[in-house]
């Protein structure tokens, strides 16, 4: 099938305006979350380039289908950085092609780091897109703080392209880190690791990461902690961290920067999956409840970030949503399939009003479907999964 | 401003509706009494008053639930109302409304510091929020000025921010999960003790909605704890370009402060002559205020005052101990009552693209002279949402709509720079009819519809938020 590529969004929006079958809204196809679906592909990926950059404002603009890689390299060059980290799935979904800042967005992509700073969501000050009849919308603005008419900025992030196509972003950019240091635990069990993150999070020192990976195959379980400032504040912390975490253990502390770089970009990429068969699920719980919701799902392999907010499961191939999703009917939290077969129950099913709410405002988005059908949809086809 | 009349039908259904409501709820949780409905007749925007049919005020959701059923059923309008310091009219009733108010609801639900975060009712203050996890080092980090009156539920519906949202966000980025009633009595629940709710974004959606998609009644909100410690540096420029380019400057330079305030010549004299916190006299004052350990913070200011240097500063002045920090915030948290004093005010919130700093401030000097008004401008200038003060004297005809035009040219202008009408304190009545300048047809037409999916009679808070033109059609379908 043909790749629909439109070149602006005045093109965009007429090819909308005009079509009578559905699409499959992709970016740069990195991120095929939900599995193959029907229609046409429509890729943002020509709607392209960084329109307005303001380092001392801490602002972006750029159109949707902006190479990630293009806007990172910016940033870097001033010395900033996308604070919320998204990850890259290339290497854990199989996937090849350029993500796109668009695609981060529609996905709410956040890797380590939001566990400090927020989420993709909390970054983005402005949208524009073009909705299910054609019609170009702009929402909230490129100033930090707007509050002027409903933020459909929040509700465009992570609806993964089903209200509409984004075009164009405006986003909040910070400070990169002078220098980033490592505090380490090891051969905790689960349920202590989140307790020492927890308190690690639950301190002054500004944890940017806590994170841990359960030992197995390749070495003892590793308890991660990032501090990132100027080397004197990240020494300063680390040293109070490693008092208040005395009791589990002898806890090391790495300052090499590539080295720290490195372990959390193996961590924010899911690095110990690549290559490894079986679904991959992304489950967001209260921390403290993360590692008896493990437990309870023998079979898998854990991997816990955001102080155990996070919990990446490593599953065998085929396992039933309905299985995943068990323990979080006691707990709370949501789970949704990154990597799988295609098919329903990919995202976390919806009480009724909310699935309701959620279905009304699709229809005033899309009101001829036409817009990823099939994906993020209501309870009615996922309750059959 | 205008409110649309009210419906003869509506007020035609009181007697019945408050026997309804009287039914449902316990007697004391129903004001119908015009004598006492007139407490409720206006938020902080004082200009305008009009005291609504009645006033509920439920004492848990289940009570909210059936007080919203009732008046769903007989096509009420609700205006739902936090603690009412609202400066944009979010919660002004119209006569044929019913106040539903979420005073009593203020309870703490659940504290967990291990998971981070707190549970309340949202008739809870803000402050208070802080107050109930303090003793553990804790604290909630959105702090709006109002934050001793105001409630957390409105909080929630105008999204607050205050000085530290450069480092902490603002109500959206704490919110973690809510309670919400809507118009018809159905309680849903959005998010919760994880991060980032399943399906769409509803809670970002909600946050800032204005009390129009539905009421909420309790909120999962982050707590962190407290820095070890905060100081700030105050520094004076003898041009506002200067001082603009100084706050460029810093936050180019990797230095993520907590606060950037600033006060321009009117305001820094306005201060001086109330607080006599010692101020220099020049044309802009940044107030630059770092946390962390003593070590931290020394290293901070030590960067963030050899940026200052080299700006020329005329006044350079490190805070080294509490009591210096607490002479350096006297001025600068004095800035409303001075100007209260001197004579009647209207605060302004547009927001701009920190870059537009300067045009932006000469702008509205030559506008002040235009108008015949004075102005005076204190903001957090890291963020660029700017807090223009305009002294008018109330008593004087002619002078509160020669205010109110200024201050409408000065959003316009928020708007043509690129920023956008209100930063923090919502649209209410007081900006509703400016949104053509910001918004398209099209961009209002789909937050119009939004509403229709929350609340398709238009009955929550109808005549807020859009133009009453551009809503007019769905407030009359629903009458």
């Amino acid at each position: 099938m043909k790749t629909m590529e439109p070149e602006s969004e005045a093109e965009l929006a007429a090819i909308l305006a005009g079509a009578e079958a559905p699409f499959r809204v992709q970016g740069g196809g990195t991120r095929p979350v939900g599995g193959a679906r029907d229609g046409v592909p429509l890729t943002t990926r020509r709607l392209s380039g960084i329109t307005l950059y303001e380092p001392g404002a801490l602002t972006m603009v750029a159109r949707a289908g902006t190479p990630l890689a293009e806007i990172e390299a910016t940033l870097a060059a001033e010395g900033q950085r996308l604070a919320f980290e998204p990850m890259d799935h290339r290497g854990l979904l199989g996937t090849s092609g350029e993500p796109t800042i668009g695609g981060v967005f529609a996905a709410n992509v956040s890797g380590p780091r939001r566990i400090q700073v927020g989420a993709a969501r909390d970054f983005l000050l402005g949208v524009r897109f073009v909705d299910g009849r054609g019609q170009v919308i702009r929402n909230g603005g490129r100033v930090m703080k707007n509050v002027t008419g409903y933020d459909l900025v929040k509700l465009m992030a992570g609806s993964f392209g089903t209200l509409g196509v984004l075009t164009e972003l405006s986003f909040k950019v910070l400070p990169g880190a002078k220098s980033a240091g490592t505090v380490e635990i090891t051969g905790q069990d689960d349920a202590s690791a989140i307790t020492a993150l927890s308190r690690a999070l639950a301190s002054p020192f500004e944890v940017s990461g806590a994170a841990h990976l359960p030992g197995g195959g390749d070495g003892p379980a590793r308890t991660l902690i990032r501090l990132e400032g100027s080397q004197g504040s990240v020494a300063y912390r680390a040293g109070r961290l490693q008092e208040a975490l005395a009791q589990f253990g002898d806890l090391g502390f790495d300052h090499d920067g590539e080295a720290v770089a490195g372990i959390w970009r193996d961590l924010r990429d899911l690095r110990r999956f690549h290559g490894r068969d079986g679904d991959v699920w992304r489950l967001s719980v209260k921390p403290s409840d993360a590692p008896g919701i493990v437990a309870a799902l023998p079979g898998s392999e854990a991997i816990y970030d955001w102080g155990g907010g996070l919990v990446w499961l490593l599953v065998p191939r085929g396992t039933a949503p309905a299985k995943i999703r068990t323990p979080l009917a006691e707990t709370g939290g949501h789970a949704t399939r990154i990597r799988g077969e295609a098919g329903g129950g990919t995202f976390q099913p919806l009480p009724a009003p909310v699935a309701a709410l959620q279905e009304g405002l699709r229809r005033k988005f899309d009101p001829r479907g036409l817009l990823n059908p099939g994906l993020m949809d209501g309870p009615a086809q996922m309750a059959s999964d | 401003m205008d409110m649309p009349p009210p419906n003869p039908a509506i007020l035609a259904r009181k007697s019945e509706l408050v026997a309804r409501l009287h039914r449902a709820l316990p007697s004391d949780a129903v004001i119908s009494d015009p004598a006492e409905t007139r407490v409720y007749e206006c938020d902080a925007l004082t200009a305008y008053k009009c005291a609504p049919m009645a006033v509920v005020l439920p004492g848990s959701t289940q009570e909210v639930a059936e007080a919203l059923r009732i008046c769903h059923e007989m096509s009420v309008p609700v205006v739902p109302r936090g603690a009412g310091t609202s400066l944009a009219g979010g919660a002004l009733p119209s006569a044929d409304s019913v106040i539903l108010g979420v005073a009593r609801l203020t309870e703490v639900l659940e504290t967990d510091y291990e998971n981070r975060f707190i549970r309340v009712q949202t008739g809870r203050t803000n402050l208070s929020v802080t107050g109930a996890v303090e003793t553990e080092g804790f604290f909630y980090a959105p702090d709006p000025s109002s934050q001793l009156a105001c409630a957390i539920a409105g909080n929630i519906a105008m999204n607050s921010g205050g000085a530290h949202c450069l480092k902490y966000g603002v109500t959206t980025n704490n919110l973690m999960g809510v309670t919400m009633v809507l118009m018809d009595g159905t309680v849903i629940e959005l998010g919760g003790a994880h991060l980032d709710a399943a399906g769409y974004d509803l809670l970002g959606l909600i946050c800032g909605s204005e009390g129009q998609l539905g009421v909420v009644t309790e909120a999962t909100l982050r707590i962190l704890h407290k820095p070890e410690g905060a100081r700030p540096v105050l520094i004076g420029f003898d041009s506002n370009e200067v001082a603009g380019h100084c706050v460029s400057d810093i936050i180019k330079a990797g230095v993520l402060p907590v606060a950037i305030e600033f006060m321009d010549r009117p305001c820094i004299r306005a201060c001086e002559a109330f607080a006599g916190a010692g101020y220099p006299d020049c044309e802009a004052l940044l107030i630059v205020e770092v946390e962390g350990s003593d070590a931290e913070i020394d290293e901070q200011l030590e960067t963030i005052i050899e940026i200052a240097r080299a700006h020329d500063p005329v006044e350079l002045r490190q805070s080294n101990s509490a009591e210096e920090s607490a002479r350096i915030w006297l001025g600068r948290k004095s800035a409303f009552g001075a100007m209260g004093q001197i004579n009647d005010y209207m605060c302004l919130d547009g927001t701009i693209p920190v870059s537009q700093l300067p045009h932006v401030l000469k702008r509205i000097g030559e506008m002040s002279g235009e108008f015949g008004l004075d102005v005076a401008n204190v903001f957090h200038a890291g963020d660029g949402n700017m807090h223009p003060l305009i002294l008018f004297d109330a008593n004087k005809p002619g002078d509160l709509e020669r205010c109110e035009a200024f201050g409408a040219a000065i959003l316009k202008l928020c708007v043509e720079v690129g920023g956008c009408l209100t930063g923090e304190h919502g649209v209410g009545i007081e900006k509703r009819d400016l949104m053509i300048d910001q918004y398209a047809p099209e961009d209002l037409e789909i937050q119009m519809a939004v509403k229709d999916v929350f609340d398709p009679g238009w009955l929550l808070n109808p005549a807020k938020v859009f133009p009453l033109q551009s809503s007019a059609a769905r407030r009359d379908a629903a009458a």
